[in-house]
């Protein structure tokens, strides 16, 4: 069971604005019954300009419904400009949150928006820009750098959560991964992992991830750690620098140096320290 | 308000009778069974008991009977037994429309190299035999297809499958957990080596299964530890539960002994029939002539389903969905996108699933209450009656 907010419930339970403006200045148009949820949104101008009616078709689940139905009240009365300025964090705040899951939802409120406006001033319809990234829901790599750069994205499922890029095959997550990295900054891409690794690949692999991971980490703290053997799933390391005599050094061992070999290199892979 | 349960697919109330049969062993009865004293061996002899109810429930003999945690634990262990059983086999077998349990088990079989068949199904929901004779070699370790599908009630022909399979030397394994207590099993008849069932999806709690093991099947214990289960199923046994399952497997036996299964296909079949009068573009998904008793699969084209359950929520009905919105993953179901049920339809099904406990108010009240929630939406939607939709499939 989802964790609606009651204004949320109160949107889906009784959605504002349903309908269609048959002589709408503006209709913008997004999702596909494939993906699961689709917005259909129209507007109408008065004679100076501002939202004077807006109406929405959704088809899709209950926060689905609400932001859309949120969408519209949250435009009438605003200029273009204004309503322009209208980002899928405002949507969602407007309903005092959504769950992470379903920050897509938003995601296609403000784009239904910026395709309605877009068709009102006449810009050809927003042209797919650069290239398709996501191919089961159709998600280009613009759109996924856009999105992290505006909610401060960090991970692919937060990317999956607000533009769905990466929430069916999976094949495009080591993509999804190299745009975050862009987009927070020069951080470094972390090593492909193979599918099935053989134990000398899984050995090279936890060489190369505490080459190039961790020991620049620990080295922060004047530490570093040496990799003494592989046996099995057991990863023996020796602690070395100022690690060798901290105290808090089996704490680091197993929540960072273990949890990043695991997210590295193979979920089962336990540390272990020797002397 | 009044709760209308219609979700017998995900768990069933526990029996009266059942919780009343439970009681004494949480208070009175607290002796371990292993134990050399006669309190304990009193509460032994009781699980004894329940034992042999469960085995007559299915036709099988009292010591063919394992008591697990859950149908989970009752399939990873058939498996693993299976593959432990023939170290030299690398093939194994199933179906693309399994319970999780099996589905992601066989996953992750996969990845650590086994080379893994998923036996496609048609559009009812029917298994693709060629596809599963065809794909059986010396080297398949196990076959594991369920009795019957938890989300549309497709049963699959065991008895013919299992005759084919052990035929060639291969273990098979049936997930019975939608099928125990819903329509009669012969284990004894039927020939399957492993069989799982769930307690809590026949009026027993939670948290109490049974891996039915065929005598002579080879076999290799999953939870490793004390003598209990003959050594089998290591761990202090959940008494309370066993003996719960006990009486709820004779109950069980009681009510289809008496054809009451009957009575529920004819509400089930009174609620398809009406809402699918009610209701245009509603499909079922699913083979309608050869289904579980108490399941319907609907499809409401061009609605959402989470939408659908939710406003059967604010009446207090409670069903569930093949939506991807209602399980937080972006795709539906893979069952029905495994029988290739369309987009158009897939997002908008919803399952009910009967009891014994079913009344005819309680369908009446869903046949009244969702043919206007299904219009709303309708009204709601993009789809409905436009020249955007196309069958998406």
């Amino acid at each position: 069971m989802w964790e609606y907010t009651d204004k949320v419930k109160d949107h889906f339970l009784n959605p504002r604005n349903v309908g269609v403006i048959e002589d709408a200045d503006g209709v913008g148009e997004v999702g596909s019954i494939a993906c699961g949820d689709a917005l259909t949104f129209y507007f109408k101008l008065d004679d100076a300009g501002r939202i004077k009616d807006a109406k929405f078709q959704t088809f899709g689940c209950a926060s689905a419904i609400a932001s859309s139905s949120a969408l519209t009240e949250m435009v009438i009365g605003k200029t273009l400009d204004e309503a322009a300025r209208i980002t899928n964090d405002d949507i969602a705040r407007y309903l005092g949150g959504l769950p992470k899951e379903k920050m897509h939802c938003s995601v296609m409120g403000r784009e239904a928006l910026e395709k309605a406006i877009a068709c009102h001033r006449g810009e050809a319809a927003r042209v797919v820009e650069g290239e398709i990234v996501c191919e089961c829901f159709g998600v280009t790599d613009r759109e996924i750098d856009r999105v992290v750069r505006e909610n401060q994205l960090k991970t692919i499922e937060d990317v999956t959560d607000y533009i769905k890029a990466g929430g069916g095959c999976g094949k495009c997550h080591e993509r999804i991964q190299e745009i975050i990295g862009q987009v927070i900054g020069g951080k470094r891409l972390e090593p492909v992992k193979p599918k099935v690794l053989t134990n000398l690949q899984k050995i090279r692999l936890i060489e190369e991830s505490i080459e190039r991971e961790i020991n620049p980490t620990l080295k922060k703290d004047a530490g570093h750690l040496e990799l003494v053997d592989v046996d099995g799933s057991r990863v023996i390391v020796r602690m070395k620098g100022t690690c060798s005599t901290c105290a808090r050094s089996h704490v680091t061992l197993k929540h960072y140096v273990e949890s990043r070999l695991r997210e590295l290199v193979a979920p089962e892979l336990v540390v272990e320290e020797v002397q | 308000m009044q709760v209308t349960y219609l979700d017998n697919n995900a768990t069933t109330r526990v029996d009266p009778q059942v919780l009343e049969a439970m009681l004494p062993y949480f208070s009175d009865y607290y002796g371990n069974p292993s134990s050399m004293h006669a309190f304990g061996g009193g509460v032994a002899a009781r699980i004894q008991h329940a034992r042999e109810q469960v085995a007559r429930l299915i036709g099988a003999a009292p010591d063919e009977i394992i008591f697990t945690s859950c149908g989970t634990e009752s399939d990873g262990t058939a498996i693993r037994a299976a593959i432990e059983s023939y170290p030299n086999r690398r093939h194994i077998v199933t179906s693309r429309v399994e319970h999780p349990a099996i589905k992601n088990l066989f996953e992750a079989l996969a990845k650590k190299g086994y080379r893994t068949t998923f036996v496609p199904v048609d559009r009812e929901g029917r298994l693709d035999l060629d596809v599963l004779y065809d794909s059986l070699t010396e080297d398949t370790a196990v076959v594991s297809l369920m009795w019957a599908n938890n989300e549309t009630g497709v049963i699959f022909p065991i008895e013919e499958i299992s005759r084919q399979v052990r035929e060639r030397g291969i273990v098979f394994h049936t997930d019975a957990v939608q099928t125990a207590g819903k329509i009669p099993l012969d284990v004894a008849r039927t020939g399957v080596d492993m069989l799982s069932i769930s307690g809590h999806k026949l009026h027993a709690p939670k948290g109490i299964g049974v891996l039915y093991l065929r005598k002579g099947t080879r076999f290799a214990p999953f939870m490793i530890g004390g003598h209990q289960e003959k050594g089998r199923r290591g761990g202090t046994e959940n008494t309370a539960a066993i003996v719960g399952l006990g009486k709820a497997a004779e109950l069980a036996k009681q009510h289809l002994d008496a054809g009451d299964y009957r009575c529920v296909a004819e509400l089930r079949d009174r609620l398809e029939g009406e809402l699918i009068r009610r209701i245009p573009n509603t499909l079922v998904n699913g083979d309608r002539g050869n289904r579980l008793p108490n399941t319907t699969s609907l499809a409401f084209e061009y609605v959402e389903g989470e939408s659908i359950l939710l406003m059967l929520n604010e009446h207090g009905i409670c069903a569930s969905s093949g939506s991807a919105c209602t399980s937080g993953s972006l795709e539906p179901s893979h069952v029905l996108r495994a029988m290739g049920v369309p987009f158009t339809a897939a997002h908008g099904s919803i399952r009910f699933s009967l009891s014994r406990y079913t009344t005819g108010a309680e369908i009446d009240l869903v046949i009244e209450k969702l043919p206007p929630i299904i219009s709303r939406l309708r009204a709601m939607s993009p789809f409905w009656k436009s020249d955007r939709l196309e069958a998406v499939s």
